[in-house]
């Protein structure tokens, strides 16, 4: 696979790790009053689909950043690749 | 038919025409009391030790292509209980008991060769876990031994002893771990349970579920509604698609596992040895094949095939620790489909929709379960209750806090 990354232009995916699922960068607030059955979804439970997802890669043996890819699960096809921290700033995250 | 070497001779002298189908190819009927989805290697001894040990008499297993189509013909054969969670050892010591006696107690050559499993290490450190882990699985009752490097040297003379990085100082060996022939299990099981009266229909794939107040009370097929008592999920690999026809998510990732075979080789590997600090395992095939395997690719996939850095991965493991391999060639490699769960460990467990029970999260080693998850979850599903070995495997194991983590690397499915 080849990941095209917004900063670097395309990389093969070696270079890369893959975190998961993309509602990983959509952490529970610890304030809420259910967040312990919140954080149990958030840490174990997955759509898994097959076809299109979304997913947090990491470029370990990069510049280190934090990617969104989406990609099809049956077919491997990348397409599109976005800064993480664009998309968490997008969903109001981050600061 | 019984089948024997008398059985043999006799089909001989009457020129083989007397040879029958092992089992029936069955049409769905209108309601059983179990439906098994799934006709893999899980679905089909679930089936069998429902009919043989529980008495239920009305069982069918809907595969949604031919049985054995599944993981239980792509995996790598191995078996063994080299396990040391309490929550996962007594389990699979079990497992293979029943491998132990599963030829008589199928009447069917499964070509079971309890030809021994190494593990090896390669410092202080990593010998230590091995001695603490051999001593939990003889509390289970199962076999283990620590063989120092001479040892090791005299059981696989071949491999790299000295290699820089990683030398080989001696390994865990269970002597009854071994192979078995993957194809033979899935026939043998379903030549046992159609014996019994078991419905085994092929080309059947499950579209969703009968949902009456609240309760599963059958499946939605392609060909038509089938009721059952009790709906039994048993489908590894897809377990995360099926069960969200039932509106159910599951800690579970699908990961893609390579694996290798080379061109027929002279007898040369004793044992399964498995090099797991450069991620690499072989076995030797009674046709001569070196069948080998590594890590999983590490990303979410149901292509049933992988990436090339794997390979490569798998590869350079092989030429690490045992360079003769350099002169083999792959003839063939492929990828499976498996369930990557939240702590490495499986699920044989109800949901919480009545009459929906689901098997799976066998992550990359659910062949070596076969007998032990259809008889633990033949037992749920005829006692209403978990089997003792296996009532650890529940599905709210993470909410209550008690994860079965043989690795220790937490809610992370691409890293057990």
């Amino acid at each position: 696979m080849i990941i095209n990354h917004p900063l670097l232009g395309p990389r093969d995916h070696q270079e890369f790790v893959c975190l998961g699922d993309a509602t990983l960068i959509d952490r529970p607030d610890w304030r809420d009053e259910d967040a312990p059955e919140r954080f149990h979804d958030y840490l174990h439970l997955r759509d898994n689909p097959a076809g299109e997802v979304r997913e947090v890669w990491y470029h370990e043996h990069g510049d280190r950043s934090w990617l969104v890819v989406t990609r099809d699960t049956g077919s491997h096809e990348i397409t599109s690749v976005e800064l993480a921290r664009e998309v968490a700033r997008r969903r109001g995250r981050g600061r | 038919m019984r089948y024997s070497a008398f059985r043999i001779f006799q089909q001989g002298i009457a020129g083989n025409r007397g040879w029958k189908p092992a089992w029936r190819d069955a049409s769905p009927q209108s309601a059983y009391d179990v439906v098994i989805v799934g006709g893999g290697g899980h679905g089909l001894s679930t089936a069998y030790y429902l009919a043989r040990k529980f008495g239920i008499a009305r069982i069918a297993v809907l595969e949604k292509g031919w049985i054995g189509s599944g993981n239980v013909g792509r995996n790598t054969t191995i078996i063994r209980s080299n396990y040391l969670l309490p929550g996962n050892e007594p389990f699979y010591e079990l497992s293979l008991r029943l491998w132990e006696g599963l030829e008589q107690d199928l009447n069917y050559n499964a070509m079971v060769s309890q030809r021994g499993i190494v593990n090896l290490f390669h410092s202080d450190s990593q010998r230590d876990a091995f001695v603490r882990r051999a001593n939990a699985m003889r509390l289970a009752g199962a076999d283990s031994e620590i063989l120092d490097e001479a040892g090791i040297r005299k059981l696989c003379p071949f491999l790299a002893f000295d290699n820089a990085r990683f030398p080989i100082r001696g390994a865990l060996w269970q002597p009854r771990g071994g192979t078995v022939r993957h194809d033979a299990v899935a026939w043998g099981y379903a030549r046992g349970a159609d014996a019994l009266g078991v419905d085994i229909v092929q080309n059947c794939e499950v579209t969703g579920f009968v949902m009456e107040g609240g309760a599963c009370r059958g499946v939605e097929t392609v060909r038509g509604t089938i009721r059952a008592g009790k709906v039994a999920v048993c489908v590894a690999g897809s377990s995360s698609r099926v069960m969200a026809l039932a509106g159910l998510r599951l800690p579970i990732e699908s990961h893609v596992l390579q694996a290798f075979v080379t061109e027929g080789l002279k007898p040369a590997i004793p044992c399964v040895l498995t090099f797991g600090a450069g991620h690499f395992y072989v076995s030797q095939s009674d046709k001569g094949g070196l069948v080998f395997g590594g890590d999983i690719d590490g990303y979410n996939s149901y292509a049933q095939r992988g990436n090339l850095p794997v390979v490569e991965d798998v590869c350079e493991g092989g030429m690490a620790v045992m360079p003769m391999i350099g002169r083999a060639r792959v003839l063939r490699m492929w990828g499976g489909l498996v369930d990557m769960s939240m702590d490495g460990s499986a699920f044989i467990d109800r949901t919480e929709i009545d009459g929906l029970y689901f098997n799976g999260g066998w992550c990359y080693g659910g062949f070596k379960a076969t007998p032990a998850s259809g008889f633990c979850y033949a037992h749920l599903l005829a006692t209403g209750q978990s089997h003792p070995v296996a009532r650890e495997m529940r599905l709210d194991r993470f909410r209550r806090g008690h994860p079965i983590d043989e690795k220790g690397a937490g809610a992370q499915p691409n890293l057990h």
